[in-house]
Order: structure tokens, then C-alpha cells, then sequence
């Protein structure tokens, strides 16, 4: 955190942009530009709860997809069966981080290292990912919802206003939600940072076993940061499937998790702005890439992963920001 | 009768194959501690190579056995050279770089062949059993899978590289002292661990059509042996591939394929749960 702006500054200066994009861009850009940065908003609000979790909770997570698809499972499956969305949206946010819970409880008082941790949390996404891809047979079904294995489930209800079910969100207020909740959990996790709480889990991080000898229960505050993390993956996935409004079980996929992991650590670990700059700038690459042919998109994502561990270890934001305070000095 | 005989085969032949799909992580992790996530495309790559081989006319046998080990020994060290040697000690790096490297040959591969499905076919006919269908090709896996784990165990113990490479991976400082130059010998190991996945990916191409994202396939399973046989190379992938082989097809055989692998995946968090060392991190700890 070496940035040339006190931090003060730095959040105002934050704070103002995401304001001024939440206002304006809805009057400068068309209806479909903007679902299209719809979709990265909702991706850099996934890349912040694995930046929260991996860059301050110190918890590489190879499968943040698990929550990121069980919140757009619960809430599509939810949806069916309720047919008004407060309930869902509300309960696809708790059960991943419910999930995320139990998990994190099993990994952490287990006290597994981070390679373990690493396999435990892949795996845990693979095993969901075959599971929902195995369930096309028209015996699975949750309610009124068939669970449509490897086709997906189509055609749920999309999120309406609060208690109305007849009046859904049009696509500018999609953008107002995204945006507003990214603007939200972004300063709500700041806060959480700079309170009691945040800085026990930044000294865990730093150093497991002294935390632990001055009397902090590490296996606790590593829980509930997997949980938050989990939680708002869950909201994340909500946004995503109703965007498109489908989901397939493409989103517990190992791709979803590495694309995670490419965009916090091109980003910039250990900050929050990072993971959201990352998200944005990989998915406009990718949409580039997208449009021609020559040269493979996993390729490139792939050449530019090596390369930042290579040459960037710290990722985009942290090397800007001593870029531009050594500039400052000068 | 009969069937018990198809289960013991099944079985066996679930060991094998797991142990070979292991067998290059398994050096390249058991001596080096270095995750290489790229170790399915390397299996992937193999493939590839023992069917472009064929389909230029050579041997089938020497397509597998001898020019995809090759080949992708040879890219192993490439990778080495390139990217793996500037992260050793750095675990966490390394397997974000070499996931990096697997998408990265996942789409180089898509670029070359196409998105779409390419095969040979087995070489061993089928034979019977009771009223039993049986695939000879099979029995050709569980025969190469023991021959490999018994050819890193003999390599390992027996002969003074191994001793060499052993020692070095101990003691680097050491190994140096004594006059051994611990980067080559990192270099080398990493060449033999991708040469093996090589062999691994040759041999079980004929089971299975090949796409560029096949290695996905293997990686997680590979993965999920070696670390939950722990850090013995060659007795803890054979425990832990004995393990998940039986459980992956008793489960298949009475149920389906998917559930098979379900099972071996709950298994494996439950295993590395209760033993987060690995089986012989427990158990025979003193073993190679």
C-alpha cells in the first residue's frame, strides 16, 4: 500500500469514480454495452471475494466457483419454486456462505496447509460440477425445478422489485443493482478491514502462530473470512444468473476458478481494487480476443498468467502504486 | 466366479491406470515438491504425440513407448528452463504458473489440431471370460503401470543417480558441496517427471478419444493421488492409487462412472481430512 494518495484520498478518489460510473454511464453507452459491462461488474464482484479471502485472509482457494455456482444454482432452483425473488436472492447469498462455513471449519480445525487447502477446495468444486452435470435424468428435481444436468436450467423468474413479482428489473436497473452492490460490498469490506475484526485477520496472515500465541483463535477468523468470501461469491453467482438468465453447471467449472485466480493476481494481491481492475481488464481482453480467430483465447490467458507470476509477482495495482509514489518522490 | 475374475481385472486395471496418470507428478512432486498443473496437458501432449506418430506410419508400440516419452520429456525441459526454475521453493507460484501453462498449451493445442476429436484404436484385441467380454488392452495397462512404479523404485534405490537425486532434493547445499550441481539435477528430474507423463499419456491414448482439454481430465485425479499418498514416490501413489482404484470401481461397477468418480473425490477430502500428510506421511514413512 504504497500508493502516492493518503488513503483517505485514495477512497474518496474510489468512491467518486464508482459513483460517477453508476450515474453516468447508463445515459452515455446503449442498452447492450451496457449489459455487456453488466457481466464484468458481476465478475469483478467474484474476483473481490477471492481477492478478500486470498489477498488479506491468506486463503488460496483453487475453487471459489463452488460458491460462485451454488449461489446461482440455489437462486435459480429457488426461484422456480417461490416465483418472487427477495426470498432467493437472499437465500442464494446464506447457503454459500453456509457452505463455505462448514467447509472452511473442516479445513481450518483440521489445520491443513495451503497446498491441502488448495486440493480440498478443487476438488470440492469438481465434485459439484459432476454432480449437477450428471443430473439430466428427470428424477432430479428440487420442487418444481429440474436440475437439467449438462443442459442447465433455463427460463427462471429474474429478480423483481421487492415483494412485486410482476415488475422485473430492465436491464439499465440490472446495471444499478451490479454496480451499486459492487460499489456496497467494496467499502463494506474496507470496513471490515479497518475494524477489530479485519485487523486479526490481516495479522494471521502475516503470521499464523504469533496471531495464535497472543491468544486469537486463528481456526475461528480464518472460518468466517472463508464464509464472507463464500457469501459473496453466492451474490456474485445470483447476479450472473440472472443476466443471462440461465445456468449451467459450467459455473462450478475449474475454468470459472482459474479465470478467478488470473484476474486477483494480474489485479494485485492484497488489495481490493486490484482484483475488480483485473476482472475488467481480462474480460475486455477476452472479448477482443473473442472477435478474431488467429490466436487462442486460453492461450493467452494462459501466456499472460505465467508471465505476471514471472515478471509482476505482485500483480497490476500494488507495482502502479509504487510506480507513482517513487515517481512522486523524484 | 466368473465375475469376481471381471471385478479383480477392473479393479486392477483402475490401480494401474491411476498410478501411471500419478507417476510423473509424482517424481516432479514426491523429489521436488513442485505442483506442476500443467502435468495433464503433459499427458495430453503425449497423446497426441504417440497418434500423430502413428498416423505417420511408425509402430504403434514405439509410437507410445518411446516417441512420446520423448517428445515430451523434451518439452518438459523446456519448461524448466523457461518458467519452473526461477519459482523453486516458491509452491505457491509454481502451481499458478504452471496453471498458466496448462491453458496456455490447452489453447496452443486447440490452435494445431482443432477443437475436436482425434483417436487410435487399441492394438490388443478383446478376449473372454465366462460370459464375460473382456478388453485385452487392459491387461497391456495394469502390466506397463506396475512395470513403471517398479522402474522408479529400482531407479531410486538402486543406482547412484537416484541416490544422486534423492540425496539433492534432501540436501541441496549438501549435494553441492559434495561436488554435485543441485540445478542440473533439479533440471533432469523435471525432464524425467514430463517424460514419464509422456509415456503415461501414450499409453492410455488408445482407451479414449483426445481433445486439447483432456488434461483437464487427469489432473485433478493425478493431483488427488500424490497428495493423498504423501511424500514417497512410489509407495504413496501405490497406496493411495490402490485405494481410489478400488473405490472409484466398486462404486462404478455398482452404480455408474460419474459416481464412481464422485466417490473417489469424498474419499479423497475424508482421507486428507483424517491424514493431512498423506498416507505415508502415517504409514510407511521410511519408504522411497
Amino acid at each position: 500500500m504504497t500508493s502516492g494518495l493518503s488513503e483517505r484520498n485514495r477512497h474518496l478518489l474510489v468512491l467518486a469514480i464508482g459513483l460517477v460510473l453508476l450515474v453516468g454511464l447508463p445515459w452515455v453507452v446503449d442498452v447492450v454495452t451496457l449489459l455487456e459491462l453488466t457481466i464484468y461488474i458481476v465478475y469483478a464482484l467474484f474476483a473481490l471475494s477471492l481477492g478478500f479471502i486470498w489477498g488479506h485472509g491468506g486463503i488460496l482457494c483453487f475453487g471459489q466457483a463452488a460458491f460462485f455456482g451454488l449461489g446461482a444454482y440455489t437462486y435459480a432452483v429457488a426461484a422456480i419454486n417461490v416465483g418472487e425473488s427477495s426470498g432467493p436472492f437472499l437465500l442464494a447469498i446464506l447457503l454459500p456462505a453456509a457452505f463455505a462455513a462448514l467447509l472452511g471449519a473442516m479445513m481450518f480445525y483440521g489445520r491443513l496447509s495451503d497446498v491441502y487447502l488448495g486440493v480440498i477446495t478443487l476438488v470440492v468444486a469438481l465434485i459439484l460440477f459432476k454432480f449437477v452435470n450428471s443430473t439430466a435424468n428427470e428424477t432430479y428435481v428440487i420442487g418444481d425445478a429440474r436440475l437439467g444436468g449438462f443442459n442447465g436450467i433455463p427460463g427462471f423468474p429474474t429478480l423483481n422489485w421487492p415483494g412485486d413479482a410482476g415488475s422485473p428489473l430492465m436491464p439499465d436497473e440490472m446495471f444499478y443493482l451490479a454496480m451499486g452492490l459492487l460499489i456496497a460490498v467494496y467499502f463494506g469490506l474496507h470496513g471490515l478491514l479497518r475494524s477489530r475484526f479485519g485487523r486479526i485477520v490481516v495479522a494471521i496472515r502475516e503470521n499464523e502462530t504469533r496471531a495464535e500465541l497472543l491468544g486469537y483463535d486463528v481456526r475461528l477468523y480464518k472460518t468466517a473470512v472463508f464464509a464472507i468470501g463464500g457469501g459473496i461469491a453466492g451474490l456474485a453467482g445470483v447476479l450472473f444468473a440472472n443476466w443471462g438468465n440461465f445456468v449451467s453447471p459450467g459455473v462450478f467449472g475449474l475454468a470459472q476458478s482459474a479465470t478467478a485466480i488470473i484476474w486477483v493476481i494480474v489485479g494485485g494481491l492484497g488489495t481490493l481494487i486490484g482484483p475488480i481492475v483485473g476482472a475488467v481488464l481480462i474480460q475486455f481482453l477476452t472479448t477482443l480476443l473473442g472477435q478474431q480467430s488467429v490466436v487462442n483465447n486460453a492461450f493467452v490467458l494462459g501466456a499472460i498468467l505465467v508471465l505476471v507470476v514471472l515478471l509482476l509477482p505482485k500483480g497490476l495495482m500494488p507495482t502502479l502504486g509504487q510506480l507513482l509514489s517513487r515517481g512522486r518522490r523524484k | 466366479m466368473d465375475f469376481a475374475v471381471v471385478v479383480i481385472v477392473e479393479i486392477l486395471y483402475a490401480v494401474a491406470s491411476l498410478a501411471l496418470i500419478a507417476a510423473g507428478l509424482a517424481v516432479v512432486f514426491g523429489m521436488m515438491r513442485v505442483i506442476n498443473l500443467a502435468h495433464g496437458e503433459f499427458l495430453m501432449l503425449g497423446g497426441y504425440t504417440a497418434i500423430v506418430s502413428v498416423k505417420a506410419g511408425i509402430n504403434i508400440y514405439v509410437a507410445m513407448l518411446v516417441v512420446a516419452p520423448i517428445v515430451v520429456g523434451a518439452i518438459g525441459l523446456i519448461v524448466e528452463r523457461l518458467v519452473i526454475r526461477f519459482l523453486y521453493g516458491r509452491m505457491l507460484d509454481t502451481m499458478l504458473a504452471t496453471w498458466g501453462l496448462s491453458l496456455l498449451l490447452t489453447g496452443l493445442v486447440t490452435m494445431i489440431f482443432g477443437n475436436t476429436t482425434t483417436g487410435i484404436s487399441t492394438p490388443i484385441a478383446g478376449y473372454r471370460v465366462g460370459a464375460y467380454q473382456l478388453s485385452g488392452y487392459n491387461l497391456f495397462i495394469i502390466a506397463a503401470g506396475f512395470l513403471v512404479m517398479a522402474g522408479i523404485l529400482l531407479a531410486l534405490r538402486y543406482t547412484r543417480a537416484g541416490l544422486i537425486a534423492r540425496g539433492a532434493m534432501q540436501s541441496s547445499d549438501m549435494a553441492s558441496g559434495l561436488g554435485h550441481n543441485p540445478q542440473r539435477i533439479y533440471m533432469i528430474t523435471f525432464t524425467v517427471g514430463a517424460a514419464l507423463s509422456g509415456l503415461a499419456g501414450g499409453i492410455l491414448a488408445p482407451l479414449t478419444g483426445l481433445t486439447p482439454t483432456t488434461g483437464g481430465l487427469y489432473v485433478a485425479k493425478a493431483f488427488i493421488t500424490v497428495i493423498s499418498g504423501g511424500a514417497a514416490v512410489v509407495a504413496g501413489t501405490l497406496s493411495s492409487a490402490t485405494l481410489f482404484g478400488t473405490i472409484t470401481q466398486v462404486v462404478t461397477l455398482s452404480s455408474t462412472p460419474v459416481w464412481g468418480d464422485v466417490a473417489m473425490l469424498i474419499a479423497a477430502v475424508i482421507l486428507l481430512r483424517l491424514l493431512p500428510q498423506g498416507i505415508t506421511g502415517r504409514f510407511f514413512s521410511r519408504q522411497v
